[in-house]
């Protein structure tokens, strides 16, 4: 899938009469590659627009601007009817257990919804259900009952299995295991993991946990305001964190190991407002290590760190003014 | 009971059992925890939803409510019984002595009033400042707990605070009248990463300088890993393990602790597998007999042992400040 | 450690094949934290065994618990019992003049039990203004009163929910110029306008239902419209759109059933306010018209005789009160039982 230029803002009405008063730039002209096969992962902390970029890719919401290329086809000029297709083909897990099933639907109905609107005969679908519970983990007997009747891991994984149904070849994830207790994350994770080697599925993986991400994804983004600020592969990331951002998002996850010692980055204040974004570069009101006239004036753009699989956007890490770059640590 | 580094413990919790009377049944959320901190200690009390971790803090602060009650117990605050005392009394140690900070900060301050008015009266009750002077030292506790600008903020409504700012606010109330012990209920579980490093952070230097005792709740074994002194970690209504947070980590001695930090995924070392607790924490009104763990215990298999399911174990001490409520460790071996 | 991958069952305890549902972690204010660490713990779990049923049965358990439900229920199957039995139950033909029975207007009862003399005819509740048997149309009233009241509330939920879905759903001037009209019949105070209708309309059972069904649509509107607003952010109307679902289906099989939570609390509640509408435009002589026995056109047609001939006003008003307080009972312990249960 080739993602450029996604746009998507939201209008911030007010008023007697709903004028428009600003603007949320809640994705800010993305560009982003995802490779057959990989599960990529994208991260940031909240506000950042990386559920509003899942969504956008899906035309659950309708992007304002760019295009998004699925085995070559921009799925953003289709027609509602010419999208049947990347509908069975692209499919979403979303995060609440507790809000992603209807309530008053049996869960096997749920399930084959899609399957449905595919056109697939009543007797093939419910052999398909059966099928993919059992795939997901659970019992084909499942399906007659309601959701309120499972836990939320079990949900999650019914979850799973209704975007599994349609036999679809990309799956955006968003927030799989947030809702979830720490022991029921980690059989889900596993079960995606898992799923992922089986079906041969290309997966977006969006998190705000870094540690989680690591565990499941080949590649990962970092977004921060509604920019991708460091995409690199997974080892890379961890071992050479290149945007300031990322070196403190690092930092700032707490290890369960009471021997590491590690000194930690703490960033000045809270996240910017995505209604009012800081000039230049967005992350310059919170970097130690920002300079005055540069990083307040342009945005710093994707460039590679070494090699074409690690980019970063920062004017003194990968930019053209890396003669004032400072270890951020020292900065502090 | 282990010893405290600063000196004899401030609080004591013995069998402490709160059980909640529905209509379903009595679930027994606390089913006799013991618990002890000490001056200037921070205790991490760990364990997923359901382990009655939050039941436990509410109890200490008598915030219990119908159909919930503190059945059994007692909770020793320098000496004195906490659940034996008058409400009046109980009503001027909370905030006082011993205060509370949520895990919602947003939705736990009172929309109507602003930041600095509701710091400022903590003070009013319990130190009887009032007006000007209450206005300034709310001010100065908003300094303390490092909010920027801290005149303005004072006069800001909550909605318009972030998550982070709201929650240094909660703090602030929390130390205004300066209490001794702090309990801390899933204080970060709401904020982004970098935030909570910040309160996180915030909460040792309150130790530290403050000298406060600090009771943290959580379910992230990370937090209690970074700033706690000791960890105790709950299941279905029990202690199962306590321990110094070094000695956690490196000998993690019950199977759910070990479990537990065997699930949890760590940046920067990637496992093939997470390890995995099958089966699911169990009713706490129809409770198994004997070890509540039991039921999805890969150890217990493994070592073949059948009075897992007949009788309940014990805590019992494996070494120096060590406790571990397992019948792999009934005669003091592992 | 070696690893296996999850089979089912992985996620169940071996000894219970209920499943519980557990709460999630985050998101909740400290009482809420111990509030679901209670709760998580009764749903299911063997104890309160749910079934594959669903939310009604769970919902039809819970209002059997509720004593409120309980008495309105029994208060409205006695009304059930009349309309339906009213010819087997009411000893005489509610519009017969009886007057050449040896009978006068506004006779007092004659209870044979009671000392009556027995060559008198029984009349139970004693005789009308206009020579007819009181208890019989009594009776035959409660036809009139519960049909109407639901005839009007249906044609009202039915037009409502429409409205509602419409304007909640497509947003945008739909909603606006829908929503306007249901705010200009808002404004009129329902009694008012349920007149000026039945003005126009003229007189009669069916313009009244009609004319009072009108007056009641907006609420049902602004009730729907606002549930379909807030199902439609919820996740799993979103998957549906992922899985390609047109947008008809998705109004009338996701979203329409998730709004009649709400709606079939408000309808029964409304029932009760359609009965004493009714009643009220039947009293001022615009609904029922004669003979047709209704409790608010005799209560009107006696109303002079409050104190020479109570018992024909008061029996009048007591059915109606009855069918109120059944209505409003069974509507508030309807409320109590859904609410919780499926509001989660």
């Amino acid at each position: 899938m080739n993602i450029k230029g996604l746009v998507k803002t939201y209008p911030i009405k007010g008023g007697a009469f709903q004028k428009v008063l600003g603007t949320v730039k809640a994705v800010d002209n993305v560009d982003l590659e995802i490779r057959q096969g990989e599960a990529l992962g994208l991260v940031g902390e909240s506000g950042c627009g990386k559920s509003t970029f899942g969504r956008a890719i899906l035309r659950l919401e309708e992007p304002d601007a760019g295009s998004v290329e699925f085995n070559g086809v921009d799925v953003l000029q289709l027609s509602a009817k010419d999208l049947k297709p990347y509908r069975r083909d692209a499919q979403v897990v979303f995060q609440d257990p507790f809000g992603s099933l209807d309530p008053r639907t049996s869960v096997g109905d749920s399930i084959a919804e899609g399957l449905r609107v595919q056109g697939v005969s009543r007797k093939q679908r419910g052999r398909r259900v059966a099928d993919v519970l059992e795939l997901v983990g659970l019992e084909p007997y499942h399906a007659n009952r309601y959701p309120h009747e499972f836990s939320g891991g079990q949900r999650q994984r019914i979850g799973i299995a209704r975007a599994l149904a349609v036999d679809p070849k990309f799956i955006v994830l968003d927030e799989p295991v947030s809702a979830l207790d720490v022991s029921i994350q980690s059989q889900i994770l596993n079960l995606l993991n898992q799923l992922q080697r089986e079906l041969d599925l290309t997966l977006l993986f969006i998190a705000h946990d870094l540690s989680v991400v690591e565990h499941l994804c080949d590649r990962i983004a970092v977004m921060y305001l509604g920019r991708i600020v460091e995409i690199a592969n997974r080892d890379d990331l961890f071992a050479n964190p290149t945007h300031p951002y990322t070196e403190a998002l690092l930092s700032a996850i707490p290890v369960p190991d009471p021997t590491v010692n590690r000194k930690r980055i703490l960033l000045e204040g809270d996240l910017p407002s995505p209604l009012n974004p800081p000039s230049g570069c967005t992350f310059h009101t919170r970097c130690p290590i920002a300079v005055e006239g540069i990083c307040d004036v342009t945005p710093p753009e994707l460039r590679p760190v070494n090699g074409e699989s690690h980019e970063a956007s920062c004017h003194l890490r990968t930019g053209d003014h890396q003669d004032l770059n400072r270890p951020l640590l020292a900065a502090q | 009971m282990t010893a405290s580094p600063n000196g004899g413990p401030i609080l004591e919790i013995r069998d402490l059992e709160t059980y909640f009377f529905t209509r379903d049944g009595v679930v027994k959320a606390v089913d006799g925890v013991d618990l002890t901190v000490g001056k200037g200690e921070i205790v991490g009390l760990v364990g997923e939803s359901g382990c009655g971790k939050s039941v436990t803090s509410m109890s200490i602060l008598r915030l219990i409510q119908n159909p919930g009650e503190i059945v059994d117990g007692e909770i020793y605050f320098h000496g004195e019984d906490l659940l034996k005392v008058s409400e009046k009394e109980m009503r001027s140690i909370r905030g006082d002595r011993i205060s509370m900070i949520f895990q919602q900060p947003v939705g736990s301050l009172n929309p109507v009033f602003t930041a600095g008015s509701q710091i400022s009266e903590v003070y009013e009750i319990h130190e009887d400042i009032k007006g000007k002077e209450g206005f300034k030292s709310a001010v100065d506790m908003l300094t303390k707990v490092g909010i920027p600008d801290p005149e303005r903020r004072a006069k800001s409504y909550p909605h318009e605070l972030s998550g982070g700012m709201a929650q240094r606010v909660m703090i602030a109330m929390a130390l205004a009248a300066g209490p001794e012990l702090l309990i801390a209920d899933e204080p970060t579980t709401a904020l982004d990463v970098t935030i909570q490093a910040q309160i996180i952070d915030l909460l040792a230097d309150i130790r530290n300088d403050l000298g406060t005792s600090i009771i943290l709740i959580t379910h992230d074994l990370g937090i209690v890993a970074e700033i706690a002194d000791r960890v105790a970690v709950m299941y279905a209504g029990e202690i199962v393990e306590e321990a110094a947070t070094k000695t956690l980590f490196a000998d993690p001695q019950h199977p759910y602790t070990k479990g537990l930090i065997g699930s949890i995924p760590v940046a920067g070392s990637r496992r093939e597998w997470l390890d995995v607790i099958p089966g699911r924490v169990p009713n706490l009104i129809d409770l198994p007999t004997g070890c509540r763990f039991a039921p999805r215990c890969r150890a217990r298999e493994e070592a073949g042992l059948t009075i897992c399911t007949e009788q309940r174990p014990e805590l019992r001490m494996t070494e120096s400040g060590h406790t571990v409520r397992c019948f792999l460790y009934e005669d003091g071996a592992t | 450690m070696t690893y296996e991958p999850p089979h089912a069952g992985d996620d169940r305890t071996p000894s219970d094949p209920e499943d519980a549902a557990d709460q999630p972690l985050d998101t909740m204010a400290a009482s809420d934290a111990v509030r679901d660490e209670v709760r998580m713990d009764l749903s299911g779990g063997g104890v309160s065994a749910t079934t594959a049923g669903g939310l009604w049965r769970t919902a039809g358990r819970e209002i059997i618990r509720k004593k409120s439900a309980i008495i309105g229920m029994a208060l409205l199957s006695v009304l059930l019992i009349l309309a339906v039995f009213a010819p087997i139950i009411a000893p005489y033909d509610p519009n017969q003049v009886l007057f050449d029975q040896g009978v006068s207007p506004r006779d007092p009862p004659c209870i044979h039990l009671f000392g009556c003399d027995e060559e008198k005819s029984q009349h139970i509740l004693g005789i009308d203004g206009n020579g007819r048997d009181y208890f019989s149309r009594i009776v035959y009233g409660a036809r009139v009163s519960l049909l109407a009241a639901f005839v009007a509330v249906l044609f009202a939920m039915f037009w409502g929910t429409i409205v509602g879905l419409i304007a909640g759903f497509f947003g945008g001037w739909a909603d606006n110029v829908l929503m306007r009209i249901m705010d200009v019949l808002l404004s009129f105070p329902s009694l008012l306008l349920a007149i000026a209708v039945v003005t126009v309309l003229g007189p009669g059972l069916i313009n009244a239902i009609l004319a009072i069904a009108i007056v009641t649509i907006p609420q049902y509107a602004r009730i729907v419209r606002s549930s379909v607003l807030s199902i439609r952010e919820q996740e799993y109307v979103a998957a549906d759109q992922a899985l390609g679902v047109g947008r008809w289906r998705l109004l009338a099989h996701r979203i329409f059933p998730n709004t009649l939570t709400p709606l079939i609390v408000i309808a029964t509640l409304g029932i009760a306010t359609a009965v004493l509408e009714i009643a009220s435009l039947s009293f001022l002589g615009l609904g029922v018209q004669p003979p047709t026995p209704e409790w608010g056109s005799m209560l009107a047609a006696e109303r002079n005789q409050v104190f020479t001939a109570p018992h024909l006003v008061f029996f009048a008003g007591l059915m109606i009160m009855w069918n109120v307080l059944g209505f409003n009972l069974l509507g508030d312990g309807l409320r109590d039982a859904i609410d919780p249960r499926l509001g989660r």
